[in-house]
């Protein structure tokens, strides 16, 4: 019943929503001391050393590969890095925070501006939107404590404390929750293309809090609510759904929306209030004065640009041309980034004059490699070189007539599980009994035996029921084990009982 | 107790075997022991000096090379991280810190076979100019034991003139190695901002805070530096060396001073100034060209820096919290008290002062009006030096105010404490390295003449020093 009014109510009120995104960065170390950075599954406080403890005299030495991907990142969002930047001390204390100060970015963080392009998954035409960005940050995360069921003491593991995060800050340019699901998983391609991080949402290496409100003059902000620490596109969804139900509920009794922090209750699919009252914070920043400023010279920032890797918005472009369902082209750009050592859009695009080759291409990849490759069924076979010369050599067998496009998907996956790379590929399909027969004089005896053995589908077929042929041709096939080229089984079928 | 020989002559005999580093350690720590009265030491590392000069003695008679600092002994001020004994920065809330890791100024200076036989007292986290401000307790001057040696580096200027060690390193922040050298008639040396690592040196104000040393002359205090100098992987700050700091044959033929006008008038003592202006006078008859230099924004020195000071300090103790290291208020009921007693308990008065202006002049309203405003007269500042330094070689001016005051005369009024820093904190504010050497006498008791040079002249500024120094 709320859904139905919220639909109604949404169109009185402008939704302006805005998304501030902490992105953990893959480099090897922390963002300033010289240890692991990847605390997943380590033991609490193993990743440590004298500066992620605050000890006295410990200095920050930034990580020169943070600032690289700073850069990256800067172009994956359409943007330049800053060539001046610095980094500033927020302070407040907290056991998780040992300095007592969290070094991260204000006055001049590393990126400005910027945006990032949506092509919203409903909309079919290829209308696209542009969100612009604030800023992008680079800050240091903080540790992390558990407090024990019962227990009269709290536990902390500075692991993930030092860990170098983007802040990534959206203006509040999102209009609806379906476009702050696909802006939320645009970011998370482009962290992906640009070799930014591993954006792993399970572990919350990428994580999401989103601003909400809403107002009845496009002109002006509405109060806001913030509902932090989303860490799948589908809560991103539901919480912006589900704040814009809240708040014009709220509205349209008259009532006032209250700027305050809010959960996600994934189970309920609701947002929950997390603080009575908004704490007026004085974080105290002051520039940082242990590191220099980052000064990023032009032959830098130009060797970032053309070390730059193809990004979703331009395969969207390229790939157009093949007419491909939109789920088809988003499941290739998606793949595309999880294992970097299996390009598909490559290949794709080596084929792209070859309208069918390159649509056969997609359709393999969507339907069987992919999946292969998520179950981690595939055997090493990674290059490009040598899974195209299995992809032309399985497409020229198809072309041929010499698959049945069964025994297509079957072949592939069984050269993709073994990695057997035959010399003659028609020999060794022939061998393996992929190759379909076409030989009418094999399939006639085939068909015989099949008609004989059933009667009653037979007698069917030959009163008119069309659908029975079907059956029998299944038979055909079932007999021949899949070798039968169906459509001279049917042809002879038809033949033997005269229809 | 007698003088200790010139630091390379030490070295050199500690090489050849002529003297055993053994030797050298146990006559430092009898020294210490003998002059405890003058409380400049919190504790001894004994048992790791002598272990290491056992070590040093044993590679040398197995004819391995060693350092230039081979089996010399020296202390260091109480901030500096070093094993051997704990670390307290002279503070309640420290007191039983174990160092886990050693300040890379100690870990160079052992590599260069210098051994480490003491901790010196300071000012507690070297907030103060007396050694008042330790939370244990107060250092007496060596030439008046009714008087402060200075600080915060008091009681390593004290160590190095009671001839505890040839050689101290302290900290300067504001002026705390040239002031208690000043008082107590050593040399003390601040270099460049950035020139010596500030690595496992317990942070008081990140953007002015140097290390250097304190010696009996300028020829051993560079020989220090020498081997502490220069770039450090563990402290982005730090800047390129020069190749060598301890050759410093130079002429004072043709060098250009300019005296500090600011520093000669109001609010000096006369006997200092006459003791100062007969080392001008001294100079200048060695060839030196002398011209008043004036630095207007050089009154607003000191305001600056009681505002980015403890800006700075205010932020850099917030890890002590009572929750990893040092001292925790036990009785706690949660977290909230846990830190506001830990440190209410553990911080010591100056210390709290410092956190609650810094606090302050941080806080959203008032950073534009101090700590905004502070760094852009710090600006100004480093202008007006810059602009100083492409006139002249080098400026020169009085260390401090007057000589060592008595033990409780500013106690009870920090604003007067406050300002004997006011000639050196604009070394500090600026960055540019400054030395304050030994200048005559008034009434007993020292006068530091105070030489400053453009950011890393510090070769050109020691070579002056010393040459300085041999007219007197």
């Amino acid at each position: 019943m709320a859904k139905i009014t919220v639909k109604k109510m949404a169109n009185k009120y402008h939704s302006a929503i805005g998304i501030e995104c902490h992105v953990q960065l893959n480099t090897k170390t922390k963002l300033f001391a010289a240890v692991g950075n990847d605390a997943r599954g380590a033991k609490p406080n193993s990743l440590i050393s004298h500066i992620c403890l605050g000890m006295p005299g410990a200095l920050p030495v930034l990580n020169q590969k943070a600032v690289e991907l700073a850069a990256r990142m800067a172009f994956a969002v359409n943007t330049k890095p800053q060539k001046y930047s610095y980094f500033e001390r927020k302070h407040y204390f907290y056991p998780d925070l040992p300095k007592g100060y969290q070094i991260t970015q204000l006055q001049k963080p590393i990126i400005k501006g910027g945006y990032v392009e949506i092509d919203s998954l409903s909309s079919e035409d290829g209308q696209t939107k542009k969100i612009k960005l604030n800023r992008v940050q680079i800050e240091e995360d903080a540790g992390k404590n558990t407090h024990p069921a019962g227990a009269d003491y709290s536990l902390v593991d500075l692991n993930r404390a030092g860990t170098p995060l983007f802040e990534i800050v959206s203006e509040p340019d999102i209009s609806s929750a379906e476009e702050a699901k696909t802006y939320a998983r645009e970011l998370y391609l482009l962290v992906k293309y640009s070799g930014v991080g591993d954006a792993d949402l399970y572990h919350g290496n990428m994580r999401f809090d989103v601003n909400v409100s809403l107002s009845d003059d496009p002109k002006k902000l509405g109060t806001r609510t913030e509902t932090k620490n989303l860490n799948s596109f589908k809560s991103v969804f539901g919480a912006v759904e589900h704040e814009i139900a809240r708040q014009t509920e709220l509205l349209q009794k008259g009532q006032k929306i209250v700027q305050e922090t809010r959960g996600w209750d994934e189970a309920k699919q609701k947002t929950i209030s997390q603080r009575g009252k908004e704490e007026a914070h004085d974080y105290r920043y002051f520039p940082e004065p242990d590191i220099p400023p980052i000064e990023l010279d032009d032959d830098f920032i130009n060797k970032i640009d053309k070390s730059m890797p193809v990004l979703p918005v331009e395969w969207r472009r390229r790939l157009k041309s093949l007419g491909l369902d939109k789920s088809f082209t988003e499941t290739l750009i998606e793949a595309e980034a999880e294992d970097e050592k299996v390009s598909y859009l490559g290949l794709i695009e080596q084929n792209l004059e070859e309208k069918e080759l390159a649509k056969f291409l997609a359709k393999m990849f969507v339907n069987v490699e992919i999946p292969l490759r998520r179950a981690d069924e595939t055997s090493g076979l990674t290059k490009d070189v040598s899974r195209a010369d299995i992809y032309s050599g399985i497409y020229e067998l198809l072309k041929d007539n010499k698959l049945s496009s069964t025994a297509t998907k079957s072949l592939l996956t069984e050269l993709l599980k073994t990695g057997a790379q035959p010399e003659n590929l028609e020999k060794y399909a022939d061998e393996q009994g992929y190759i379909q027969v076409s030989n009418e004089k094999e399939i006639e005896k085939i068909v015989a035996e099949v008609v004989k053995e059933n009667t009653a589908a037979a007698e069917d077929v030959r009163s008119g029921e069309a659908k029975a042929i079907g059956f029998l041709v299944g038979q055909v096939m079932k007999k021949s084990l899949g070798k039968a080229n169906p459509e001279i089984a049917k042809k002879l079928i038809k033949q033997q009982l005269g229809v | 107790m007698a003088a200790w020989p010139a630091i390379t002559d030490i070295a050199e005999g500690v090489k050849t075997g002529r003297l055993k580093a053994v030797e050298q350690v146990k006559q430092s720590l009898k020294a210490i022991d003998d002059a405890a009265e003058y409380k400049a030491i919190i504790a001894k590392t004994e048992k790791r000096a002598l272990e290491r000069a056992e070590e040093l003695d044993k590679r040398i008679s197995n004819g391995e090379t060693v350092g230039r600092l081979a089996g010399v002994p020296f202390i260091a001020k109480d901030n500096f991280l070093a094993y051997g004994a704990d670390t307290t920065a002279a503070s309640n809330i420290l007191k039983g810190f174990d160092a886990p890791y050693q300040a890379t100024a100690i870990e160079r200076l052992e590599d260069e076979g210098a051994i480490c036989v003491a901790k010196a007292n300071l000012d507690a986290f070297a907030h103060g100019s007396s050694t008042e401000n330790s939370d244990f307790f107060t250092t007496l001057n060596p030439h008046d034991k009714t008087r402060v040696p200075g600080g915060s580096s008091g009681g390593s200027a004290t160590s190095v003139v009671l001839d505890m060690v040839p050689f101290a390193i302290g900290t300067d922040t504001g002026g705390s190695i040239r002031q208690p050298a000043s008082f107590t008639g050593a040399v003390g040396y601040k270099p460049t901002y950035g020139l010596v690592s500030r690595s496992g040196v317990v942070a008081m104000a990140s953007s002015t805070d140097v290390i250097g040393p304190l010696a009996k002359t300028t020829k051993d205090a560079a020989m220090v530096l020498d081997a502490m100098a220069g770039q450090d992987t563990l402290d982005s700050t730090t800047i390129e060396r020069d190749d060598s700091y301890a050759d410093l044959s130079a002429s004072l033929k043709g060098k250009k001073i300019g005296v500090i006008k600011e520093y000669m008038s109001e609010g000096l003592d006369k006997d200092v100034k006459k003791q100062i202006d007969e080392a001008i006078a001294k100079l200048k008859e060695a060839g030196v060209e002398i011209s008043e230099v004036s630095l207007p924004s050089l009154p607003l020195a000191l305001a600056v820096y009681y505002i980015i000071m403890p800006a700075e300090v205010s932020s850099n103790l917030s890890r002590y919290d009572g929750q990893r290291f040092g001292y925790t208020y036990e009785k706690a009921k949660d977290l909230d008290e846990s830190y506001s007693k830990s440190r209410s308990k553990g911080f010591g008065r100056e210390a709290k002062r410092r956190i609650m202006i810094g606090t302050y002049v941080l806080s959203s309203g008032y950073y534009d009006a101090y700590y905004k405003k502070a760094q852009t007269v710090r600006t100004k500042l480093i202008n007006e030096f810059n602009e100083a330094f492409s006139n002249v070689d080098f400026l020169l001016g009085p260390t401090t105010p007057t000589t060592a005051f008595k033990i409780g005369e500013n106690t009870d009024d920090p604003l007067k404490m406050y300002l004997s820093d006011i000639m050196t904190v604009a070394a500090n504010l600026t960055g540019v390295p400054a030395i304050s050497i030994p200048a005559g006498e008034v009434d007993g008791l020292p006068v530091g003449l105070q030489l400053m040079a453009a950011q890393s002249r510090d070769k050109q500024l020691l070579q002056l020093a010393k040459a300085a120094e041999a007219l007197w």
